[in-house]
């Protein structure tokens, strides 16, 4: 169980992590989701007991990230983001290296270094020197050294930043695998990798958590995501002014295509305007070729927690 | 202590696999090349009292690049993880901060002792060409190496110390460089100024480097400097250590 209390981290004048609180359960894959400068990677940081928390309090299974940093640090793989490494190692050295570090030894070690390797392809560039890979090839470099040592923790900043879409799926799979047997929190400003591996989100902006729910629950309660789309021949009206005296419509846009209107609408909560739409267009005489409900997506959930002047 | 070993092993095999050893292990052989030379012909000259060993180990020649050594080798001990954010994996790894700093001082305290060896082999040729001794006793000979291992102790400490302090491995190579300098040239003041008084001039000669040599090298083996050179090596590696932690922890 990864536990964070109160967490708050200031860099001088500046806060980074404002009074954060949350939990990472057993077996749970946690998405940290938020904008640049956050306060994620800060957060992570602090967990992996690089950078002291200026007040507060985390503990990884148990041992406070501060006072028992040594048996914290045992039990975390962790994965920087930008993922440093020594360039002028070769794989399979930094990984000898790093497993040696991490108290394996002999037989562990070589098994340790066998499995790592195939769990995240890269056997094909155990050879090479680390400086001569690509960045996808560096980035599992990173993720095979945050897994070597088999511990009960993942915190990985970033994991799949910089690979391309082959290799993100490759990665993605790997962490919805590793769930299973490990507790995971990892952060991305990429919000289909959210939806697809993390069973929890964190929103979190300015260093503080907008909100911590599963990503479908999220969706739900966002009184904005989503919306109604409406395709129609509108003739001389204006579509969208009419539209937006209807009950329940917030905001619409509209786009031009080969003679059509196309329309968008934003609703408030929990409303539902498909009906009077529909005797709107009949009264009005428009011709409807498609009224269809846009399912919300995370992404509306992060654009309105996380807006600029939220 | 086995971890200990490991970051010590990865410390000294970076020293052998960066081109900037082999750089100053080439200019530096040169330099103790050229002074043995220089001292061979300066016997050879004139009828001087002087052994080998202590020509060696008492000239311009010796003093010049062994003063300038000390920047190159430790200039990127702790700067380069710094600057490239290696320190965070690597303090994120269950390792104490003890070890880490440790071996990075022995790393290169070893890389240093690597780098005077081959001068033995200039002795030992000397006695297999000529038949006679370079040494005026084994002590002079073990004397002056044991000199060179506490000064190099010291002034190894010391450029740890800077490269702690910044991420920039110039900047690190310039403060221990200007230390050096400094505390070399502090113990040389003793033998040329003339008009201090003697009380200070005593004092001085405490931190000479030159004069430590010169009664090593003669086979005096004084207490004395070996605890001003393990004292001070201590005394800066702990602010080395202290200030990594500071840089680590500081909130």
């Amino acid at each position: 169980m990864i536990r964070v209390e109160n967490l708050t981290k200031r860099f001088g004048s500046r806060t980074a992590v404002d009074n954060i609180s949350f939990e990472v359960g057993r077996g749970e894959i946690v998405g940290f989701l938020g904008p640049n400068g956050a306060g994620k990677s800060t957060t992570m940081k602090i967990l992996a007991s690089y950078l002291p928390a200026t007040s507060g309090t985390a503990s990884i299974g148990g041992h406070d990230v501060f006072s028992e940093s040594l048996q914290s640090r045992r039990r975390i793989g962790y994965m920087p983001e930008n993922v440093p490494l020594y360039t002028d190692m070769r794989v399979n050295e930094y990984l000898k290296y790093r497993g040696a570090l991490k108290g394996l030894g002999g037989r562990k070690l070589r098994d340790a270094l066998a499995s790592v390797k195939e769990l995240t392809n890269l056997v094909e560039v155990e050879k090479r020197i680390i400086g001569s890979l690509s960045r996808g090839f560096r980035q599992r470099v990173g993720l095979a050294d945050a897994l070597l040592h088999e511990p009960d923790f993942l915190i990985l900043d970033e994991p799949t930043a910089g690979l391309d879409p082959n290799q993100i799926r490759q990665v993605r799979d790997l962490i919805k695998n590793l769930g299973k047997t490990h507790t995971i929190l990892l952060s991305t400003h990429i919000l289909s990798e959210v939806e697809m591996t993390c069973s929890r989100v964190l929103i979190i902006n300015k260093g503080k958590i907008e909100a911590s729910d599963t990503p479908e629950n999220l969706v739900r309660q966002m009184r904005t995501a989503g919306g109604i789309l409406l395709e129609a021949r509108t003739a001389q009206d204006d579509g969208a002014a009419l539209l937006k005296t209807l009950p329940g419509v917030r905001e619409v846009t509209e786009k031009k295509e080969d003679g059509w209107q196309i329309y968008q609408l934003r609703l408030e909560a929990q409303a539902d305007p498909r009906e009077d739409i529909y005797r709107l267009a009949v009264s009005r005489q428009w011709e409807v070729r498609e009224l269809s409900r846009l399912k919300g997506t995370l992404e509306d959930v992060f654009v309105e927690l996380t807006h600029a002047d939220h | 202590m086995l971890k200990f070993l490991t970051l010590w092993n990865r410390e000294l095999a970076s020293y052998f696999q960066s081109a900037v050893a082999y750089v100053v292990l080439f200019f530096f052989l040169l330099a103790t090349g050229w002074n043995f030379q220089w001292v061979i012909t300066l016997i050879n000259s004139a009828p001087t009292e002087v052994t080998v060993v202590q020509g060696f180990f008492n000239n311009f020649f010796f003093w010049f690049p062994f003063v300038l050594i000390f920047p190159l080798i430790t200039m990127r001990t702790f700067s380069e993880e710094f600057k490239l954010g290696t320190i965070e994996t690597l303090m994120t790894a269950p390792v104490t901060d003890l070890q880490v700093v440790l071996a990075k001082y022995l790393g290169a305290l070893v890389f240093y002792c690597v780098l005077w060896l081959p001068s033995l082999l200039y002795f030992v040729f000397f006695r297999s060409i000529t038949g006679s001794e370079a040494a005026g006793s084994p002590g002079s000979l073990w004397g002056a190496y044991g000199m060179i291992f506490l000064i190099g102790m010291f002034y190894i400490a010391i450029g740890c110390l800077a490269s702690v302090l910044t991420n920039n491995q110039i900047v690190a190579a310039v403060i221990s460089g200007v230390s050096v300098s400094l505390l070399f040239f502090l113990g040389v003041i003793s033998l040329f100024a003339l008009d201090i008084n003697q009380g200070l001039k005593d004092l001085l000669s405490y931190f000479s480097a030159i004069e430590h040599m010169g009664t090593f090298s003669k086979g005096i083996i004084d207490s004395r400097p070996i605890v001003f050179y393990l004292s001070t090596t201590l005394l800066i590696l702990s602010f080395t250590y202290h200030i990594f932690q500071r840089r680590r922890w500081k909130n």
